[in-house]
């Protein structure tokens, strides 16, 4: 017997005669024997028993009890028992796309309340059904954007992670479009700069909320700025940040997409992640993604459906408004019962806990004699320091100690030598925190 | 169903954080404040629990239901995968401390998975080389069509074209589009496969390649597969593999033995990673050796003292299509289930499927129109035309087989057979079930003869009967809130 | 199936109704049975100049999407805006209440390149 296969020797005898074949091998006939594999060399099963035990080495070569102060989007926040038990139900992760949707309303509904959560989040008015990750729905809202304007010049804001920057380049490269990047000042978009390269030929401007280095914006002016020229408006955000801070849809901003890893979903070395997409109704047919929609039944019972499908992939083909097919409809269910979980007074607390304990050790930070913190413009969670030498050696170090103590910035920005991005979450303790300056400190007198 | 909304009670909570520990209390600034609340759900933690279990009581799931959805491969998830995936030390690691200075050393674990699958699958698919960036499969088709693209520019080649066949899955042509291509569809011929005649008046020296699922939809290995491969190559095309299909040929065959250039695999197909209602998924895509240098960055090496490390040192690479390595939890669980099943295991998935496939074809077939009557692989193709002629269409016989506790196969696709029941029921069932199955169609079968009209308000024993999805388009509703304030 | 006798007819299924040098567009009784309940149309702009069996439109059902041309050449002088709202009306009432774009023609001799009632009625029964 091999594992997961319930045929017995006699299943295969009768379903063979019952085909009319003498073996299995009859039925790859069509395989011709130039077409056979040149090599097959795997290794040898072994039993689940073997297989957690090598995975529990293999694990263990992951170093992570370091105390983590590293976030750059991406972030350590608590996830509440019911959210992994509830996500485990081979009911809803077993099932497919809900083709079928009367026999699939628990993953439709739960799709309906995630798309609602997303837009009472970000003040938007639709939401779909997910997008890979946060970079991918950056470059998806780009395509989209681009397809309402029938425009080809974009303009990307200093602040937008670049991580994301790099994937939209990486998948523009080969198509027709201008991107021009505008400067950062003082941790905020410049103003002045945008106002200049805006014009008629834009077809968006895209912006990150706080962006990479933590710095929280109103952006509603540049918005004002756009909307005059016929531009959109793309707005990255940082889901537990929306709390507390002012919403795209408060903005005014067209297209908004995140990453919604930090809406219960571990760390998980990269993925699976969540790309989310809420936008206005009327762009609603150009937005890419599966759509879940409200209907009835023959009975007038409220149900859900997929909908909108003719803008998608398996009816329109090469004319749809993406290629995406598989999203992450699990991780969309998860980051639900999260929200649920969390509620109205639970997201505002958590976001004020991120925001207190972030200003907590910049405060302490300050205190340290060659540390400079930016202080030119508020931020949430996250915060640039400069250091008084190399932050990626001052890291090395920290780490040596325990702590993961933040992204140096040299790895995307030139001539950032000593600067370093801090993320501080709720996860973080008081003496956790203590610690952390205390060491830096350490570190730093060390050196002189 | 109630919606977790209106379950909701002002004063209720459903998590309690932490009381603060440090001695201040910050603000944002007002200008930057959110001016209304965030509507979420005021709920208890039972009221969670009890609402998406009973949401959970309302899917068809492997878990609970035989599921022979073609092209999809709903095949059984082994438990033991979600163990490992849950391991802490894998889960928790965030993705960029491999980057920091030195912080390859932290996550040795981790890269090591990327390393072997990097291996496992090249050997499994017969390619050079591995990413496992692309986060599902048409991700993966994108990513691959890009390494094409990058190719053909640095051989200074001018393409324009990329060939699909008519029974492709819409991805395909999606995908070349949204990579720059335009597509040339090329029909399939009486025998289900794509019509060598009209392929060789589609090739010309602007044809980048052509995407080819083999087995195609049809459930057909394309016997003429060296033929095309070498009609594309001959116009220095490149020929893509698209690995829907894969689980019928696991140790029988391998694209890369056979002149494919690019591959994709679905990790959440052939390897049986949950599917989660539809994602998250992972396409891993592979290349031959030439096309290596353009795979996107960062890519997994291993050093002389056998550390892995992040290697960017790819000039001519697609560049960054991820945010970081891919799926590293949907990864992971597919090393874990191929280390489980081993040589042996993943050549006996391919001989059951295939098995499993032809024994439904040959007891079906006398009751339902076989486009292609000839030994399948993986999956095989009814159509209800005969049915449909009493007024009984393939999603009637859909609904009907869900009152009677089976998930459908995928109807009206592929979009060349007419009323089309796409059927795949992987190596995970047991014959009874494939029995059962077989009962239902046949009793569909007496049924549209008996009494066609009875179809009509089926399924009656779900939550809810048809909905209107006429309604659902014309009156978009997509969002709770929204419902409050009329139209904008 | 109805068949108006004194329109013109596309073999994309597009009729015309010309009075006065204006041309008045919409699908036939088969294109709006063939798609099904209709839930949305893609209308041009009033003034847009189009050539013969240019893309003017697309409409869409639940299951399908599909473009509409312009039988003829000329610029867009209406639009029926009530299709915006109600589209199904092209299913209800497909030769009147639900007629697409009005067209100030350019090229009269295009109607040779059109089918009169008759012939679309022969080109229906060689496709079915």
């Amino acid at each position: 017997m091999k594992p997961y296969i319930a045929n017995t020797v006699k299943d295969i005898k009768d379903m063979l005669q019952a085909i009319g074949v003498a073996t299995i091998d009859d039925l790859f006939k069509d395989i011709q024997p130039q077409q056979r594999p040149s090599s097959f060399n795997l290794p040898e099963g072994q039993s689940e028993f073997e297989v957690i035990q090598f995975f529990r080495e293999i694990a263990d070569h992951n170093r992570t009890h370091l105390i983590p102060f590293i976030g750059g989007g991406f972030y350590d926040h608590y996830i509440p028992a019911p959210v992994f038990s509830l996500i485990s139900r081979g009911e809803l992760s077993t099932a497919y796309t809900p083709y079928q949707p009367e026999c699939s309303q628990g993953t439709l509904q739960a799709l309906y309340e995630y798309q609602s959560l997303m837009c009472a989040l970000t003040g938007m008015e639709v939401s779909n059904a997910s997008l890979y990750d946060g970079g991918t729905a950056l470059y998806e809202a780009t395509m989209m954007a681009l397809r309402i304007t029938k425009r080809k010049k974009v303009l990307m804001d200093g602040g937008v992670s670049p991580i994301y920057r790099k994937i939209i380049q990486s998948y523009t490269r080969n198509l027709n479009y201008e991107f021009i990047q505008t400067p950062v000042v003082h941790g905020h978009s410049d103003r002045d700069a945008i106002q200049k390269l805006i014009d008629e030929d834009t077809a968006a401007i895209i912006l990150q909320n706080p962006n990479f280095f933590g710095t929280i914006d109103d952006h509603s002016d540049i918005v004002n700025m756009a909307h005059a020229k016929g531009v959109l408006v793309i707005q990255s955000v940082y889901p537990i940040a929306l709390g507390l801070v002012k919403t795209p849809g408060e903005m005014g901003v067209d297209i908004v997409t995140g990453e919604g890893q930090s809406l219960g979903l571990p760390l998980n070395f990269g993925g699976p992640y969540l790309g989310f997409m809420t936008t206005k109704k009327k762009y609603v047919r150009k937005m890419p993604g599966r759509v879940v929609g409200k209907t009835v039944d023959q009975s007038a019972r409220r149900c859900f459906v997929n909908t909108l499908q003719t803008r998608e992939q398996h009816i329109r083909r090469e004319k749809a408004t993406s290629n995406i097919c598989t999203n992450v409809a699990l991780c969309a269910v998860q980051s639900s019962i999260f929200m649920s979980l969390l509620g109205k007074e639970g997201l505002k607390q958590l976001a004020q806990l991120n925001l207190d304990k972030a200003e907590y050790c910049r405060q302490l930070l300050e205190g340290i004699k060659g540390v400079e913190v930016k202080r030119s413009s508020p931020t949430f969670n996250e915060f640039t320091i400069r250091l008084p030498s190399d932050s990626n050696r001052i890291c090395e170090e920290m780490i040596e100690e325990g702590f993961a103590p933040g992204i140096p910035l040299d790895r995307y920005y030139p001539d950032t030598a000593n600067y370093m991005l801090v993320a501080v979450t709720e996860k973080r303790t008081r003496t956790e925190i203590e610690q952390y300056v205390s060491l830096l400190k350490h570190i730093i007198e060390k050196q002189k | 169903m109630e919606l977790i909304f209106e379950k909701s009670v002002a004063g209720r909570r459903g998590y309690l954080l932490p009381k603060t520990d440090v001695p201040v209390s910050a603000s944002i600034p007002e200008q930057f404040q959110r001016k209304r609340d965030c509507p979420f759900p005021e709920v208890t933690e039972l009221d969670v629990v009890r609402h998406f279990t009973r949401l959970s009581h309302l899917n068809y799931s492997v878990d609970t239901h035989f599921y022979p959805l073609g092209s999809c491969t709903m095949k059984y998830n082994p438990k033991f995968t979600e163990q490992v995936a849950a391991m802490p030390q894998f889960c928790e690691v965030h993705p960029i401390l491999p980057q920091l200075k030195n912080g390859e050393l932290l996550t040795q674990g981790a890269l090591f998975v990327l390393y072997e699958m990097d291996k496992l699958l090249s050997e499994i698919t017969g390619m050079d080389a591995f990413t496992m960036q692309p986060l599902a499969g048409a991700h993966g088709e994108l990513t691959g069509v890009m390494i094409m693209a990058a190719y053909h520019k640095a051989q200074k080649n001018k393409k324009k074209y990329i060939i699909v066949p008519d029974a492709a899955h819409g991805t395909n042509p999606a995908t070349a589009a949204i990579a720059g291509y335009e597509t040339i569809s090329v029909k399939s011929n009486a025998t289900g496969v794509i019509d060598i005649d009209q392929l060789k008046q589609c090739i010309n020296d602007d044809v980048a390649g052509l995407m080819l699922t083999c087995p195609n939809t049809h459930g057909i290995f394309n016997m003429d597969i060296d033929k095309i491969t070498k009609m594309v190559h001959d116009v220095d095309g490149l020929m893509y593999y698209d690995g829907a299909n894969l689980n019928a040929i696991l140790g029988r065959c391998r694209p890369g033995d056979i002149g494919f250039d690019i591959v994709h695999v679905n990790l959440h197909k052939t390897f049986a990673t949950p599917h989660g209602g539809g994602g998250p998924g992972s396409g891993p895509v592979g290349v031959c050796e030439k096309l290596a240098p353009y795979l996107p960055i960062s890519r997994i090496c291993k050093r002389d003292n056998d550390t892995y490390f992040l290697n960017y040192d790819y000039p001519q690479s697609i560049g960054y299509i991820a945010s970081f390595y891919g799926n590293f939890g949907i990864v992971l669980r597919a090393y874990a289930y191929i280390l489980q099943l081993g040589k042996e295991g993943l050549m006996a998935i391919s001989d059951h499927s295939v098995l499993n496939a032809n024994y439904l074809r040959e007891q079906l077939k006398k009751y339902y129109h076989l486009p292609y009557d000839r030994i399948c692989m993986h999956e095989c193709v009814f159509s209800a035309v005969e049915q449909a002629q009493r007024g009984v269409h393939a999603i009637d016989i859909a609904k009907f087989l869900i009152d009677h506790d089976l998930h459908p196969p995928t109807v009206y696709f592929p979009l060349t057979v007419k009323e089309a029941l796409m059927i795949e029921p992987t190596e995970s069932e047991s014959k009874e079930t494939l029995d059962l199955f077989v009962d239902k169609m046949i009793q569909a079968d007496e049924l549209s003869r008996s009494n066609p009209a009875s179809f009509h308000d089926r399924p009656k024993t779900t939550c809810i009967s048809r909905p209107d999805e006429v309604k659902a388009a014309r009156e978009i509703n997509t969002n709770y809130f929204a419902e409050e304030k009329p139209d904008d | 199936m109805e068949i108006i006798d004194y329109f013109l007819y596309s073999k994309e299924h597009e009729w015309v109704s010309l009075e006065d040098g204006i041309a008045t567009i919409g699908i036939s009784e088969y294109a709006q049975a063939a798609l099904g309940d209709i839930t949305f149309i893609e209308l041009p702009s009033i003034d847009d100049e189009i050539d013969q069996f240019e893309q003017i439109a697309s409409v869409e059902s639940v299951k399908a999407a599909s473009d509409i041309f312009s039988p003829m050449s000329g610029k867009i002088v209406d639009i029926n805006g009530s299709l915006e709202n109600d589209p199904g009306l092209i299913n209800k009432s497909c030769y009147e209440k639900g007629w697409i774009i009005k067209i100030e023609i350019s090229e009269k001799d295009e109607k040779s390149n059109l089918m009169t009632a008759e012939e679309y009625r022969n080109f229906l029964n060689s496709v079915r």
